[in-house]
Protein backbone atom coordinates (compact mmCIF):
# COMPACT_ATOMS: atom_id res chain seq x y z
CA UNK A 1 0.00 0.00 0.00
CA UNK A 2 1.57 3.28 -1.12
CA UNK A 3 0.05 6.95 -2.44
CA UNK A 4 -0.79 8.59 -5.37
CA UNK A 5 3.11 10.10 -5.54
CA UNK A 6 4.11 6.49 -6.39
CA UNK A 7 1.86 6.54 -9.65
CA UNK A 8 2.85 10.28 -10.65
CA UNK A 9 4.63 8.72 -13.65
CA UNK A 10 1.90 6.48 -14.61
CA UNK A 11 -1.25 9.53 -14.85
CA UNK A 12 1.62 11.87 -16.49
CA UNK A 13 1.23 8.77 -19.07
CA UNK A 14 -2.30 9.00 -18.92
CA UNK A 15 -3.51 12.55 -18.72
CA UNK A 16 -0.04 13.95 -19.91
CA UNK A 17 0.99 16.55 -17.19
CA UNK A 18 1.57 16.32 -13.73
CA UNK A 19 -1.56 14.80 -11.66
CA UNK A 20 -0.28 14.42 -7.86
CA UNK A 21 -1.61 18.03 -6.87
CA UNK A 22 -4.96 17.78 -9.07
CA UNK A 23 -7.52 17.55 -6.29
CA UNK A 24 -9.88 15.12 -6.88
CA UNK A 25 -13.02 14.00 -4.96
CA UNK A 26 -14.45 10.96 -4.21
CA UNK A 27 -17.79 9.63 -5.66
CA UNK A 28 -18.74 7.60 -2.30
CA UNK A 29 -18.44 10.03 0.70
CA UNK A 30 -17.76 13.69 -1.20
CA UNK A 31 -14.14 13.98 0.35
CA UNK A 32 -11.49 15.95 -1.56
CA UNK A 33 -7.85 15.92 -2.04
CA UNK A 34 -4.87 15.77 -4.25
CA UNK A 35 -4.44 12.99 -6.07
CA UNK A 36 -1.19 12.34 -4.07
CA UNK A 37 -3.02 11.81 -0.54
CA UNK A 38 -4.69 8.44 -2.47
CA UNK A 39 -4.62 4.91 -1.34
CA UNK A 40 -2.77 3.17 -3.98
CA UNK A 41 -2.48 -1.00 -4.11
CA UNK A 42 0.34 -1.52 -7.40
CA UNK A 43 0.52 -5.25 -7.00
CA UNK A 44 -3.52 -5.86 -7.54
CA UNK A 45 -4.00 -7.21 -10.97
CA UNK A 46 -3.20 -3.36 -12.25
CA UNK A 47 -3.39 -0.16 -10.17
CA UNK A 48 -5.95 0.26 -7.48
CA UNK A 49 -6.13 3.90 -6.36
CA UNK A 50 -8.49 3.91 -3.18
CA UNK A 51 -10.23 7.27 -1.06
CA UNK A 52 -7.93 7.81 1.82
CA UNK A 53 -11.35 8.54 3.95
CA UNK A 54 -13.61 5.71 2.82
CA UNK A 55 -11.27 3.29 0.93
CA UNK A 56 -13.69 3.52 -1.96
CA UNK A 57 -12.26 2.53 -5.31
CA UNK A 58 -11.63 5.77 -7.12
CA UNK A 59 -9.84 4.51 -9.98
CA UNK A 60 -8.25 1.40 -11.80
CA UNK A 61 -5.88 1.53 -14.48
CA UNK A 62 -4.63 -1.71 -16.07
CA UNK A 63 -1.89 -1.83 -18.68
CA UNK A 64 -2.57 -4.03 -21.61
CA UNK A 65 0.08 -4.63 -23.80
CA UNK A 66 1.02 -0.64 -23.49
CA UNK A 67 -2.44 0.75 -23.88
CA UNK A 68 -3.83 1.85 -20.34
CA UNK A 69 -7.55 0.67 -19.63
CA UNK A 70 -8.73 3.17 -16.97
CA UNK A 71 -11.92 3.38 -14.80
CA UNK A 72 -12.58 6.58 -12.98
CA UNK A 73 -16.22 5.96 -12.33
CA UNK A 74 -14.88 6.39 -8.47
CA UNK A 75 -14.24 10.00 -8.77
CA UNK A 76 -17.13 12.42 -8.96
CA UNK A 77 -15.08 15.44 -9.97
CA UNK A 78 -11.16 15.80 -11.23
CA UNK A 79 -9.90 19.84 -10.66
CA UNK A 80 -7.77 20.40 -13.94
CA UNK A 81 -6.97 23.52 -13.11
CA UNK B 1 7.16 10.93 -20.71
CA UNK B 2 10.04 10.15 -22.27
CA UNK B 3 12.47 6.90 -21.26
CA UNK B 4 16.20 7.80 -21.85
CA UNK B 5 19.13 6.00 -21.07
CA UNK B 6 21.82 7.07 -17.98
CA UNK B 7 24.61 6.56 -17.70
CA UNK B 8 26.22 5.12 -13.83
CA UNK B 9 29.12 7.58 -13.02
CA UNK B 10 29.81 6.36 -9.44
CA UNK B 11 28.67 3.98 -7.05
CA UNK B 12 28.79 4.58 -3.37
CA UNK B 13 27.81 2.36 -0.52
CA UNK B 14 25.87 4.21 2.74
CA UNK B 15 25.58 1.47 4.80
CA UNK B 16 24.95 -2.47 4.38
CA UNK B 17 21.35 -1.99 2.33
CA UNK B 18 21.90 0.91 0.55
CA UNK B 19 24.04 2.52 -2.32
CA UNK B 20 24.11 5.64 -3.87
CA UNK B 21 23.95 5.77 -7.40
CA UNK B 22 25.20 9.02 -8.86
CA UNK B 23 23.80 9.47 -12.78
CA UNK B 24 25.19 11.09 -16.04
CA UNK B 25 21.53 11.61 -17.73
CA UNK B 26 22.45 13.76 -21.31
CA UNK B 27 19.93 16.01 -21.88
CA UNK B 28 18.39 16.10 -18.31
CA UNK B 29 16.40 19.27 -17.97
CA UNK B 30 17.34 19.33 -13.90
CA UNK B 31 14.56 18.72 -11.18
CA UNK B 32 12.96 19.99 -7.81
CA UNK B 33 14.04 18.70 -4.74
CA UNK B 34 11.38 16.26 -3.73
CA UNK B 35 11.02 14.45 -7.03
CA UNK B 36 11.51 11.12 -8.17
CA UNK B 37 12.66 8.57 -11.28
CA UNK B 38 11.10 5.77 -12.86
CA UNK B 39 13.93 3.28 -13.26
CA UNK B 40 13.36 0.36 -15.61
CA UNK B 41 15.40 -2.76 -16.22
CA UNK B 42 14.56 -4.88 -19.25
CA UNK B 43 15.99 -9.07 -19.18
CA UNK B 44 17.33 -10.39 -22.41
CA UNK B 45 13.90 -12.23 -23.16
CA UNK B 46 12.15 -8.34 -22.84
CA UNK B 47 10.48 -9.03 -19.47
CA UNK B 48 10.51 -5.31 -17.81
CA UNK B 49 10.73 -4.36 -13.96
CA UNK B 50 9.59 -0.73 -12.99
CA UNK B 51 10.02 0.89 -9.64
CA UNK B 52 10.22 4.46 -8.90
CA UNK B 53 13.31 6.09 -6.52
CA UNK B 54 13.82 9.56 -4.50
CA UNK B 55 16.40 11.97 -5.98
CA UNK B 56 18.38 12.41 -2.96
CA UNK B 57 20.53 15.05 -4.81
CA UNK B 58 19.76 18.68 -4.88
CA UNK B 59 19.01 20.86 -7.71
CA UNK B 60 22.05 22.38 -7.18
CA UNK B 61 24.35 19.25 -7.45
CA UNK B 62 25.87 18.24 -10.65
CA UNK B 63 24.43 14.80 -12.05
CA UNK B 64 21.70 12.91 -10.28
CA UNK B 65 22.17 11.03 -7.59
CA UNK B 66 19.71 8.00 -6.49
CA UNK B 67 20.05 5.96 -2.90
CA UNK B 68 18.72 2.21 -3.60
CA UNK B 69 17.86 0.56 -0.63
CA UNK B 70 18.21 -3.36 -1.29
CA UNK B 71 14.95 -5.30 -0.55
CA UNK B 72 15.41 -9.17 -0.27
CA UNK B 73 13.76 -11.11 -2.83
CA UNK B 74 12.92 -7.94 -4.95
CA UNK B 75 13.58 -7.68 -8.51
CA UNK B 76 15.15 -4.40 -9.29
CA UNK B 77 16.94 -3.23 -6.32
CA UNK B 78 19.34 -6.18 -5.56
CA UNK B 79 20.57 -5.34 -9.09
CA UNK B 80 21.12 -1.89 -8.67
CA UNK B 81 22.61 -2.04 -4.94
CA UNK B 82 24.80 -5.27 -6.07
CA UNK B 83 25.91 -5.18 -9.33
CA UNK B 84 25.57 -1.95 -10.99
CA UNK B 85 29.20 -0.75 -11.99
CA UNK B 86 30.44 2.90 -13.08
CA UNK B 87 29.61 2.91 -17.10
CA UNK B 88 26.72 0.97 -17.03
CA UNK B 89 23.68 2.11 -18.90
CA UNK B 90 20.10 2.38 -17.05
CA UNK B 91 17.01 3.39 -18.30
CA UNK B 92 14.86 6.18 -16.69
CA UNK B 93 12.06 8.60 -16.97
CA UNK B 94 11.58 11.71 -14.74
CA UNK B 95 11.55 14.29 -13.13
CA UNK B 96 8.71 12.68 -11.56
CA UNK B 97 5.98 14.64 -9.18
CA UNK B 98 4.27 17.71 -7.81
CA UNK B 99 3.03 17.48 -4.64
CA UNK B 100 5.90 16.10 -2.22
CA UNK B 101 8.27 18.74 -3.55
CA UNK B 102 10.52 21.62 -1.74
CA UNK B 103 11.46 24.80 -3.05
CA UNK B 104 12.75 27.89 -1.63
CA UNK B 105 9.54 30.20 -2.91
CA UNK B 106 7.59 27.63 -0.23
CA UNK B 107 9.17 29.20 2.78
CA UNK B 108 9.29 27.65 5.99
CA UNK B 109 9.85 26.65 8.80
CA UNK B 110 10.43 23.59 7.29
CA UNK B 111 9.86 19.94 9.18
CA UNK B 112 11.52 17.32 7.62
CA UNK B 113 10.49 13.71 9.44
CA UNK B 114 12.06 10.52 8.15
CA UNK B 115 11.94 6.71 8.18
CA UNK B 116 14.84 4.50 7.10
CA UNK B 117 15.29 5.20 3.19
CA UNK B 118 12.64 7.84 3.54
CA UNK B 119 15.07 10.20 4.25
CA UNK B 120 16.57 10.15 0.44
CA UNK B 121 14.27 13.04 -1.22
CA UNK B 122 14.65 15.00 2.56
CA UNK B 123 17.79 15.36 1.92
CA UNK B 124 17.85 16.89 -1.28
CA UNK B 125 15.51 19.61 0.15
CA UNK B 126 18.04 20.25 3.09
CA UNK B 127 20.99 20.18 0.30
CA UNK B 128 19.10 22.56 -1.59
CA UNK B 129 18.59 24.53 0.85
CA UNK B 130 22.28 24.71 2.40
CA UNK B 131 23.26 25.48 -1.65
CA UNK B 132 21.15 28.04 -1.76
CA UNK B 133 22.07 29.64 2.19
CA UNK B 134 18.44 31.18 2.25
CA UNK B 135 17.50 31.52 5.90
CA UNK B 136 14.66 28.65 5.86
CA UNK B 137 14.91 26.81 8.99
CA UNK B 138 14.83 23.43 8.94
CA UNK B 139 14.65 20.72 11.11
CA UNK B 140 15.31 17.01 10.51
CA UNK B 141 13.85 14.24 12.76
CA UNK B 142 15.65 10.74 11.52
CA UNK B 143 14.08 7.44 12.42
CA UNK B 144 16.29 4.31 11.98
CA UNK B 145 17.13 1.17 13.73
CA UNK B 146 20.48 1.57 14.44
CA UNK B 147 23.42 3.77 13.98
CA UNK B 148 25.29 2.10 10.73
CA UNK B 149 21.60 2.13 9.21
CA UNK B 150 21.54 5.90 9.33
CA UNK B 151 22.11 7.12 5.76
CA UNK B 152 24.19 10.28 5.29
CA UNK B 153 25.26 10.04 8.72
CA UNK B 154 28.66 12.66 8.52
CA UNK B 155 26.60 14.80 5.86
CA UNK B 156 23.76 15.51 8.46
CA UNK B 157 26.31 16.11 11.20
CA UNK B 158 28.31 18.74 9.29
CA UNK B 159 24.38 19.94 8.06
CA UNK B 160 23.44 20.54 11.70
CA UNK B 161 26.40 22.77 12.17
CA UNK B 162 25.16 25.47 9.71
CA UNK B 163 22.74 28.00 11.84
CA UNK B 164 19.02 27.46 11.38
CA UNK B 165 19.75 23.24 11.01
CA UNK B 166 18.70 21.11 13.54
CA UNK B 167 19.25 17.60 13.34
CA UNK B 168 17.65 14.88 15.34
CA UNK B 169 18.45 11.21 15.28
CA UNK B 170 16.13 8.50 16.78
CA UNK B 171 17.34 5.10 16.73
CA UNK B 172 14.53 2.42 17.75
CA UNK B 173 16.23 -0.98 17.91
CA UNK B 174 19.97 -0.77 19.05
CA UNK B 175 21.69 2.49 20.59
CA UNK B 176 25.77 2.42 20.80
CA UNK B 177 26.97 3.11 24.14
CA UNK B 178 26.52 6.53 25.28
CA UNK B 179 23.80 7.84 22.34
CA UNK B 180 22.99 11.37 23.16
CA UNK B 181 19.96 11.24 20.55
CA UNK B 182 16.72 9.53 20.84
CA UNK B 183 16.29 6.18 21.59
CA UNK B 184 12.15 5.37 20.29
CA UNK B 185 9.70 5.44 18.12
CA UNK B 186 8.55 8.72 16.14
CA UNK B 187 4.82 9.32 18.42
CA UNK B 188 3.30 11.97 19.54
CA UNK B 189 5.67 13.79 22.09
CA UNK B 190 8.93 12.98 20.18
CA UNK B 191 7.33 15.41 17.46
CA UNK B 192 6.04 17.84 20.18
CA UNK B 193 9.48 17.96 21.62
CA UNK B 194 11.52 18.37 18.11
CA UNK B 195 8.59 20.53 16.01
CA UNK B 196 8.05 24.02 16.42
CA UNK B 197 4.13 24.42 17.68
CA UNK B 198 1.76 24.62 15.53
CA UNK B 199 1.06 28.72 15.84
CA UNK B 200 4.80 28.89 13.73
CA UNK B 201 3.06 27.03 11.37
CA UNK B 202 5.52 24.91 9.59
CA UNK B 203 5.79 23.23 6.80
CA UNK B 204 6.24 19.47 7.36
CA UNK B 205 7.39 16.87 5.30
CA UNK B 206 6.95 13.37 5.77
CA UNK B 207 8.92 10.35 4.10
CA UNK B 208 9.33 6.59 4.82
CA UNK B 209 7.45 3.43 5.29
CA UNK B 210 3.14 3.05 5.03
CA UNK B 211 3.60 2.99 8.84
CA UNK B 212 5.91 5.51 9.91
CA UNK B 213 4.09 8.08 7.91
CA UNK B 214 0.70 7.25 9.04
CA UNK B 215 1.50 7.45 12.45
CA UNK B 216 4.24 10.82 11.84
CA UNK B 217 1.36 12.19 9.87
CA UNK B 218 -1.21 11.36 12.42
CA UNK B 219 0.93 12.57 15.67
CA UNK B 220 1.20 15.99 13.81
CA UNK B 221 -2.33 16.46 13.27
CA UNK B 222 -3.64 15.36 16.35
CA UNK B 223 -1.05 18.37 17.55
CA UNK B 224 -3.18 20.58 16.02
CA UNK B 225 -0.69 21.24 12.70
CA UNK B 226 -2.95 22.62 9.69
CA UNK B 227 -2.99 19.28 7.52
CA UNK B 228 -2.74 21.63 4.64
CA UNK B 229 0.67 21.97 5.67
CA UNK B 230 1.86 18.53 6.20
CA UNK B 231 2.64 16.60 2.39
CA UNK B 232 3.77 12.87 2.84
CA UNK B 233 5.08 10.15 0.77
CA UNK B 234 4.78 6.57 1.45
CA UNK B 235 7.36 3.60 0.50
CA UNK B 236 6.86 -0.09 0.83
CA UNK B 237 6.69 -2.73 2.23
CA UNK B 238 6.29 -3.61 -1.46
CA UNK B 239 8.94 -5.93 -1.93
CA UNK B 240 10.70 -4.35 -5.23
Amino acid sequence: MLDGNAIAGTLDDIFGREMTLTMSTCGHCASRGPLAETVVYLRAPGVVVRCRMCQAVLMVVVDRRGTYCVDLRGISALALG
Amino acid sequence: MKWRFATVADVHPETGRTTSIALRVPGWGGHLAGQHVDVRLTAEDGYQAQRSYSIASAPDDDGLVLTVEEIDDGEVSPYLVEELQPGDELELRGPIGGYFVWEESKGGPLLLVAGGSGIAPLRAMLRHRLARNGDVPVRLLYSARKLDEVIYRDELTRAAENDGIDVHLTLTRERPDGWQGYARRIDRDLIAEVAWPPAERPLAYVCGPTPFVEAAADALVSLGHDPGRIRTERFGPTGS
